[in-house]
């Protein structure tokens, strides 16, 4: 789960790290006076949207050389005239693909003096098993790009959980960003600081970039980006409370009640699959035969009539979808009674498309016969291979 | 001969009395495992689907004589209950159990390093060795006795190469799921390196995943023990060609993230390791029939 750029510095600020003043607004009016309560004369009204490259991203309503999502105000009219321009329009930027993202809501903080800005990260390294905390003197940059062409100038300073953060872990970080002196000493505090954040909120990922020093000596994160381990979610409440479901694929949101793991995807042939291995099996083999998976879905390992019914549904919310392929390998569930359900299902939701069903496991045989007397137009597959040829034949046939 | 389970292990269930984990020992039984006794704090001394309850692993254990534990304590609990197993010196610890806060399974990792404990899982389908002992989730009846490994991130996806192999008649050894998250008790290599040691297994099937580096680790593994002579004939796939880099896709491991952990590099390391990767995941058997015949 990914909460907004305000949201994460408010949480963060909780833990002591050093943020500008800044307040949410989500409408012109709000933002203005949230420029009143701030002391100027420079404000930064950011759009806030679950995606990066804010910046120097594109509005597609406005002027081709207007101002991106992220513009330096030098009065409260200013910040009023940008609030206007930003609120109910498309930001288009890198992440968001071309349709862009609606900007809701607006960050209005204060402007800060920059002398030199500087790179931090925290992620759960899988090599290790534990979190590592990745810094470089080269922030404001795209990182990846960093890693790729001077790799000497990233550190990496992974954390032992027995002990936890230690003072030398924070001595590492600040000689990393090659600081002596005070601010040396800061940056152990708000990486320490930062650690014990990430490990209290469940963190998957925490991105500071730029974390800056300003002219006037203080070390203070300028942009982050945030994202919580879905897994524990549960004893969140308060993370929960951030999300905006507004910013999230209504179809997934839906998939997520009946405890299917959904993603929408560009093809044409929806898929329904138990497991996540084999899902994406599938989605492989369906592009192996030349045509694209309209989605990832894993149906879990109990493909009851109504979690099938719910998948089919969520499938068919998307109108490029030309066929289905459902590939169920029974395991401990008897294939007879997946057939059951997959029937019930179908006449349901008043199938239309071809469907072409593999199933796998006990009392395969029977699974085939119910099927095939359902008086559905339900083509049963053999084994995945199989499956795939009669799903792209199906699809070929209707487009 | 097989690996890490046999006819002689003992096993136990944490979260016996949960309708997960009475389904799947009953099952177990039914396959003929050494099911001895469950644990479910506060449930000592009582008896469900005809075992003995313990309110601890030590007790179990004690009792018993297990030395194997599944796991089927659902997620907010699950982390505890695999470090009680290893507080009680369980040799082999299976956590079937899916959903777990990776920050907790950081903390067991750590608490694995030194410990007398493997883990299997967690989010895992457990460790079948034919017609001698079931531990986990797998469907027994597509087993078949016989000379393949298999190792396997995805559940379904160890069906898959499980249920071909027994098809064209070369059967088992042992399978083990791995499991699909980030940080996880036993990796490809520690199960390759048993596989390989172990003289039944004549040929080994390894499916991976998109996300990590595990089976590029792995690969490399296999490149310098066949330098030392230890090479076995080998079959793989890896799920997630076709997925879009930044999505997590179902597991919470198999996501392509910074330009890491794509299919394609996977693949060019196994091949390059000398394991024939199968373009199809029905094709596993039919590769590995190929790989044997030379």
């Amino acid at each position: 789960m990914n909460v907004h750029e305000y949201q994460a510095k408010e949480l963060l600020a909780k833990f002591g790290v050093g943020i500008p003043a800044g307040i949410a607004a989500l409408t012109v009016e709000e933002a203005v006076a949230a420029a009143k309560q701030l002391p100027g004369p420079l404000y930064v009204v950011k759009a806030q949207i679950h995606a990066g490259g804010r910046g120097k991203g594109k509005f597609k309503e406005l002027a081709p050389d207007a101002k991106g999502g992220v513009r330096l105000a030098k009065s409260v009219e200013e910040v009023e005239a940008f609030a206007k321009e930003m609120l109910g329009n498309t930001l288009v930027t890198v992440q968001t693909g071309a349709a862009g993202k609606q900007v809701n809501r607006l960050y209005v903080t204060d402007g800060v003096d920059i002398a030199k800005e500087y790179y931090l990260s925290m992620v759960v390294d899988r090599a290790t098993g534990r979190v590592a905390m990745i810094v470089s003197t080269e922030g404001g940059m795209d990182i990846e790009e960093v890693a790729h062409s001077t790799p000497e100038k990233i550190a990496t300073i992974t954390i032992d959980p027995a002990q936890g953060f230690m003072p030398h872990h924070g001595r590492a970080v600040g000689y990393a960003l090659k600081l002596t002196g005070e601010l040396n000493k800061q940056a152990a505090t708000i990486a320490k600081q930062l650690y014990t954040a990430f490990m209290a909120l469940d963190c998957d990922m925490l991105e500071i970039n730029p974390l800056v020093e300003t002219k006037d000596g203080n070390l203070l994160v300028l942009d982050t980006k945030m994202s919580f381990d879905s897994n524990a979610l549960y004893r969140h409440p308060d993370v929960v409370a951030l999300r905006d479901e507004t910013e999230e694929d209504p179809a997934e949101i839906e998939a997520s009640k009946y405890d299917l793991a959904y993603i929408k995807l560009d093809g044409n042939i929806g898929c329904m699959v138990n497991g996540a291995g084999l899902a994406m099996a599938t989605m492989d083999i369906i592009k192996l035969n030349g045509e694209f998976p309209a989605n990832f879905l894993d149906v879990g390992g109990g493909a009851t009539t109504e979690k099938v019914t719910a998948a089919f549904k969520i499938i068919l919310r998307d109108p490029a979808v030309k066929g289905i392929l459902v590939n169920i390998f029974g395991g401990i569930m008897k294939c007879d009674i997946i057939a059951d359900g997959i029937v019930a299902a179908a006449k349901e939701v008043n199938l239309q498309v071809p469907l072409v069903v593999r199933l796998e496991g006990t009392n395969v045989q029977q699974g085939k016969d119910i099927l095939a007397n359902s008086g559905l137009p339900i083509v049963p597959a053999n084994d995945l291979g199989d499956a795939a040829q009669k799903i792209v034949a199906e699809v070929r046939k209707v487009s | 001969m097989s690996i890490l389970v046999n006819k002689h292990t003992k096993v136990i269930t944490q979260g016996m009395t949960g309708k997960t984990g009475a389904f799947h020992t009953q099952a177990a039984l039914d396959y003929g495992t050494q099911m001895v006794a469950g644990v479910t704090p506060g449930k000592g001394g009582t008896s469900h689907i005809g075992l003995p309850q313990y309110d601890t692993v030590a007790e179990a254990k004690a009792a018993t004589g297990a030395t194997a534990s599944c796991i089927y304590v659902p997620p907010p609990g699950a982390a505890d209950a695999i470090l009680e197993a290893i507080d009680a010196q369980m040799e082999l610890i299976v956590c079937i159990t899916e959903g777990i806060p990776v920050l907790d399974m950081v903390r067991v990792k750590r608490a694995l390093q030194g410990s007398k404990s493997r883990l299997i899982g967690p989010n895992c389908p457990g460790v079948l060795t034919p017609d001698e002992c079931k531990i986990g989730i797998m469907p027994g009846s597509i087993f078949k006795k016989g000379s393949v490994g298999v190792v396997s991130r995805s559940g379904t996806l160890t069906y898959e190469a499980v249920f071909q192999t027994s098809n064209i008649g070369l059967g088992q050894t042992t399978a083990v799921g791995i499991g699909g998250d980030p940080v996880n008790g036993t990796n490809f290599i520690d199960v390759l390196e048993l596989f390989l040691a172990d003289e039944d297994t004549k040929s080994i099937i390894m499916i991976g995943e998109i996300g990590g580096d595990a089976e590029e680790k792995a690969a490399q593994f296999l490149i310098d023990e066949a330098k030392r002579g230890r090479k076995k004939p080998m079959a793989g796939f890896i799920a997630g060609r076709s997925a879009p880099p930044g999505r997590r896709m179902g597991h919470a491991g198999a996501i392509v993230s910074g330009g890491k952990g794509d299919a394609e590099s996977k693949i060019a390391a196994m091949e390059e390791a000398g394991i024939r990767v199968s373009p199809s995941p029905s094709l596993l058997g039919e590769t590995l029939a190929e790989v044997l015949k030379g």
